[in-house]
C-alpha cells in the first residue's frame, strides 16, 4: 500500500494549515455552532481527528482545546485514532448473534491478530462490531466498509481477508 | 411580576426568577449541590446536572429542577412532598453509590458539600450497588491535585475556569459512565495552560480538586536539627487564618499567627510584608526608570504568579510589559539566603524558606527554574496555603485562640501599611503610587497617602492620579477574565495606561485559591479586604520607602534600588508557553 492510494491523506503539519477546514470555515455563514461541521470535515478528509487537528479547530474557533476534545469524545462517530484502510464490522445484533456471530468475530481476531476496536499494524484493517444492519435474513452478517457479506462462516474469514489484502493499495 | 405559590405560601417575584431563587426569597430551603451563583464575579453555574433540587410542580407529571426552571404565572410548587423528598434522597444515594466513601481520611472532611448534603438528607444506607468509576489521581501539578473519583460532575470548576478565568483547562470529556471533567486529550495538569490560581479548588464541593500538601516535608525540615527553617507570611494570610479557628471573618490574627509559627518550631518567623515593601522599592524604581528612559508602558505588576503564568500562555507577545520584579515571597527567599544568612551566620545551603501564602500558584512559582540557581538554590523551598497552615497548627495541638500576640523577628520583619494592602485588589498599585508620589514630587511636604479611587470591588477599575504636575493613569483588574479584557485592549492599542495591577483571583489575595473556603459567600471577601485596610491604617509607617529595615538592606547589602545587585537577586524573566 502506498500513501497516494490510501483512502485518507496524511494530515499536514499544523504550520501548513488545513485548507479543507479553512475553506469550510470561511463558507459557513454563522460561525457559532461550526465546531461539529468542522470536525466532520476533518474526519472526512483525514480519516480521524488527531490532536493537532483538534488544536487547530480550537484556535480557529477561539475556544479551549478541552472543549473540542470534549465534543470529539462525546460522539462515538468521531475517531480519535487512525483507522485502517478497510473497516470490518461484524454484526452482533440478535439474529446474527444467535447464528454464531461471536465465532465470526473471534475468527477475524485470530486471522488479523488484533482485538475488537483495534487496527492492524500495516494499517489495512480495523475490526469492530455493530448492532443490527437490517439484513437479518443473511445472518450472520459482516460489513466491510459499505459491502455486506451474508451467511458468513468462520471458514470464510480467511478468504475475505485475503480478498481485501489483494485489493489493498489498488 | 409573576405570582406563584410555594408550599402554600403565595409570593410574587420578577419574571425570569428561578424556583430556587423564589424559594430562597421567602425562606424555603431547597437543597442544592451543583448550583452556584456568584453574581459579584459573574459566575453562574446553573447546569442542572445533579438533580438534587428536584421539586414538584402541580400539573407537571415529572419533577422539576428548581435551580434551572424559571417560574411561570400561577405556578404551584411543592418542595416538601414525600415524592420530592424521596427523589432528592435517591439522587444523593445514586451520587454516593459512585463515590469513594472515605470521609474519615478525606481532605474535605468537615468542609465537603456532598457530606453535608448526605447528613442533611439523613442518608443512612446506600441501596445502589454497581461499578464505580476508577481513575488515577493527577498529581502532576505543583499546585492542584485532581481526583476524578470524587467528582460529582457539578461542573463548577469548568464554569470557573472557562467563564470567570477564561483559561479553559477543564471540560466534560468522554461519555456516559466514563464522563469526567478532564483536560484536553486527558493531558496531565502540568502540561496544560492551567495558571494554578486554584479558583477551581475554591468552588469544588468535594475533594475532587484540592491543593497539593507540602506539610509533611515542612514538618521534616523543622524536626531536622541541621536545618535552619525560616517562615514568612503573606499579607492576606493574617486576615483569614482566624476563620479556620472559628473567629469572625475579618479578624486580624497577625500576633497569634506569629506565636503559632514560633510554637511550631520555626527558627525565625518573618514577614513577606517586608519583601512587599522591597518589591515597591524595585517596582516604583523600575516604573520611574521606564518613564524617564522611554521604556514600554504600561508597567504591569508581577506579584501574582497565576497572572504571570496566564500572560505567558495567553499573551506571549506582551511579555515585555510585566515588571521584571520577582514576587515578594521570592524576593524574600533571595534576600534571606544571602543577606539574612550572612547576618545570622547560617550556611545558606542549610536554610529552608517556607512561604505561607493565600495562594496555590505560589507552589508552582517556587518550582520555576529561573527562581532558583545563583548561589542560593531555590529562593523558596516550600509553600503552604493558609488552609495547610491551619491544619498544621491543629495537628500540633496548639490552642490558637488562646495564644498571646507576638511580634515578627527582626531584620526582615518590619513592614509598612503599604505592604499590608498587597492582600487585596488595588493594593499593590496604591503602594506603588504612594512611593512614586513622594519620589517624583520631593518638594511636597504632605504627599497623599490614601488613594480611595484605587479601591473597590469592580472587576476592572481605572483612575488617574496627579502629582508633581503630572497625570498618571492606572488600571486594576482582578479575575483573569477581566485581565484578559484589559490585555486585549492594550494589545489592540485601545487603552493607554501608565501602570496596571492584575490579580488572578477575584478580590485579589483575600480571595486566593489557598484561603479558607469562603462557603460560596462573596461578602466574606469584602470583609477580609476591610481587615487589610484596617491593618494599613494601624501602622505607624505607611509608605514602603520609609521601612527602616528595607533601607538598611539597601545600605548594607544591595546598594541602589534597581541597581546591579538588586537586578541579580530581585528581578526575573518570563517565558513563552503553549496554549492548551
Amino acid at each position: 500500500m502506498t500513501q497516494e492510494t490510501a483512502e485518507w491523506t496524511e494530515p499536514a503539519e499544523p504550520a501548513e494549515g488545513y485548507p479543507e477546514i479553512d475553506a469550510l470555515f470561511d463558507s459557513l455563514p454563522n460561525k457559532n455552532g461550526a465546531l461539529i461541521p468542522l470536525l466532520h470535515k476533518a474526519q472526512e478528509v483525514y480519516g480521524y481527528l488527531s490532536q493537532e487537528i483538534q488544536v487547530y479547530v480550537a484556535q480557529k474557533l477561539n475556544i479551549p482545546a478541552a472543549k473540542v476534545f470534549g465534543v470529539a469524545t462525546f460522539y462515538s462517530l468521531f475517531n480519535l485514532e487512525k483507522k485502517g484502510q478497510f473497516k470490518i464490522n461484524v454484526c452482533l445484533g440478535t439474529a446474527c448473534y444467535v447464528r454464531g456471530a461471536e465465532t465470526i468475530l473471534a475468527a477475524f481476531e485470530k486471522e488479523l491478530g488484533i482485538d475488537q476496536t483495534e487496527t492492524t499494524k500495516d494499517g489495512m484493517f480495523t475490526l469492530d462490531s455493530i448492532r443490527c444492519v437490517g439484513a437479518c435474513g443473511l445472518a450472520p452478517v459482516v460489513m466491510i466498509d459499505d459491502k455486506v457479506y451474508g451467511r458468513v462462516t468462520p471458514g470464510d474469514v480467511k478468504t475475505i481477508v485475503d480478498e481485501h489484502l489483494g485489493q489493498g493499495g489498488q | 411580576m409573576v405570582n406563584i405559590t410555594i408550599n402554600h405560601l403565595e409570593t410574587s417575584v420578577p419574571e425570569g426568577t428561578t424556583i430556587l431563587e423564589a424559594a430562597r426569597e421567602i425562606g424555603v430551603h431547597i437543597p442544592t449541590l451543583c448550583h452556584l451563583d456568584l453574581p459579584d464575579i459573574k459566575m453562574v453555574n446553573r447546569v442542572g446536572t445533579c438533580r438534587v433540587c428536584m421539586v414538584e410542580v402541580e400539573g407537571k407529571w415529572n419533577l422539576t429542577p428548581a435551580c434551572s426552571t424559571a417560574v411561570t404565572p400561577g405556578m404551584v410548587i411543592h418542595t416538601d412532598t414525600l415524592r420530592a423528598i424521596r427523589a432528592r434522597r435517591t439522587v444523593v444515594e445514586l451520587l454516593l453509590s459512585n463515590h469513594p466513601r472515605e470521609c474519615l481520611t478525606c481532605e474535605r472532611n468537615g468542609t465537603c458539600e456532598l457530606q453535608s448534603l448526605a447528613a442533611e438528607l439523613g442518608i443512612r444506607e446506600i441501596k445502589f450497588k454497581g461499578p464505580r468509576i476508577h481513575t488515577e489521581k493527577d498529581t502532576t501539578s505543583y499546585s492542584i491535585v485532581r481526583n476524578a473519583e470524587k467528582c460529582v460532575l457539578c461542573r463548577r470548576c469548568e464554569t470557573m475556569c472557562n467563564e470567570v478565568q477564561t483559561v479553559g483547562v477543564y471540560s466534560a470529556v468522554h461519555r456516559g459512565f466514563d464522563c469526567l471533567i478532564g483536560t484536553a486529550f486527558d493531558l496531565p495538569m502540568l502540561e496544560t495552560s492551567c495558571t494554578c490560581c486554584g479558583q477551581c479548588v475554591s468552588v469544588c464541593p468535594t475533594a475532587a480538586l484540592t491543593e497539593t500538601d507540602d506539610s509533611a516535608e515542612v514538618w521534616e525540615a523543622i524536626a531536622n536539627p541541621d536545618l535552619y527553617v525560616v517562615a514568612q507570611t503573606a499579607p492576606a494570610v493574617r486576615v483569614t487564618l482566624g476563620e479556620e479557628f472559628g473567629l469572625p471573618v475579618g479578624t486580624q490574627v497577625t500576633g497569634k499567627m506569629t506565636a503559632a509559627l514560633r510554637k511550631m518550631g520555626f527558627d525565625k518567623v518573618l514577614d513577606t510584608d517586608f519583601a512587599a515593601d522591597l518589591t515597591i522599592m524595585e517596582e516604583a524604581s523600575e516604573f520611574i526608570h521606564r518613564m524617564k528612559h522611554g521604556g514600554r508602558l504600561p508597567i504591569l505588576t508581577s506579584c501574582c504568579p497565576a497572572w504571570v503564568k496566564f500572560i505567558e500562555h495567553q499573551f506571549p507577545d506582551l511579555l515585555d510589559i510585566p515588571s521584571t520584579c520577582k514576587s515578594p515571597h521570592e524576593m524574600f527567599g533571595a534576600i534571606a539566603k544571602t543577606y539574612l544568612a550572612r547576618k545570622l551566620g547560617v550556611d545558606p545551603a542549610k536554610m529552608v524558606v517556607v512561604s505561607i501564602m493565600p495562594c496555590l500558584a505560589k507552589k508552582f512559582e517556587a518550582r520555576r527554574e529561573e527562581l532558583s540557581g545563583h548561589e542560593v538554590g531555590s529562593n523558596v523551598d516550600y509553600v503552604l496555603s493558609t488552609r495547610e497552615l491551619a491544619r498544621m497548627i491543629r495537628e500540633a495541638g496548639i490552642h490558637f485562640n488562646a495564644l498571646p500576640e507576638e511580634d515578627f523577628d527582626g531584620v526582615m520583619g518590619e513592614s509598612s501599611g503599604a505592604s499590608a494592602i498587597f492582600g487585596t485588589t488595588g493594593g499593590v498599585i496604591e503602594a506603588v503610587v504612594r512611593t512614586a508620589a513622594c519620589w517624583l514630587d520631593p518638594e511636597n511636604p504632605n504627599p497623599q497617602i490614601d488613594f480611595q479611587q484605587l479601591r473597590g470591588i469592580e472587576g476592572i477599575r481605572e483612575a488617574c492620579v496627579e502629582f508633581a504636575g503630572q497625570k498618571f493613569c492606572v488600571a486594576i483588574a482582578h479575575g483573569l477574565g477581566n485581565a484578559r479584557k484589559l490585555l486585549t485592549d492594550i494589545q489592540e492599542g485601545k487603552a493607554q495606561y501608565d501602570a496596571i495591577e492584575i490579580m488572578a483571583c477575584p478580590s485579589g489575595c483575600v480571595g486566593g485559591g489557598g484561603q479558607p473556603y469562603h462557603g460560596n459567600n462573596m461578602e466574606v471577601l469584602t470583609q477580609r479586604a476591610c481587615a487589610v485596610y484596617n491593618e494599613d491604617k494601624g501602622k505607624s509607617v505607611r509608605r514602603s520607602h520609609e521601612n527602616k529595615e528595607v533601607l538598611a538592606l539597601y545600605k548594607e547589602f544591595l546598594g541602589e534600588p534597581y541597581g546591579e545587585k538588586a537586578h541579580e537577586l530581585l528581578h526575573t524573566r518570563y517565558q513563552k508557553r503553549d496554549q492548551i
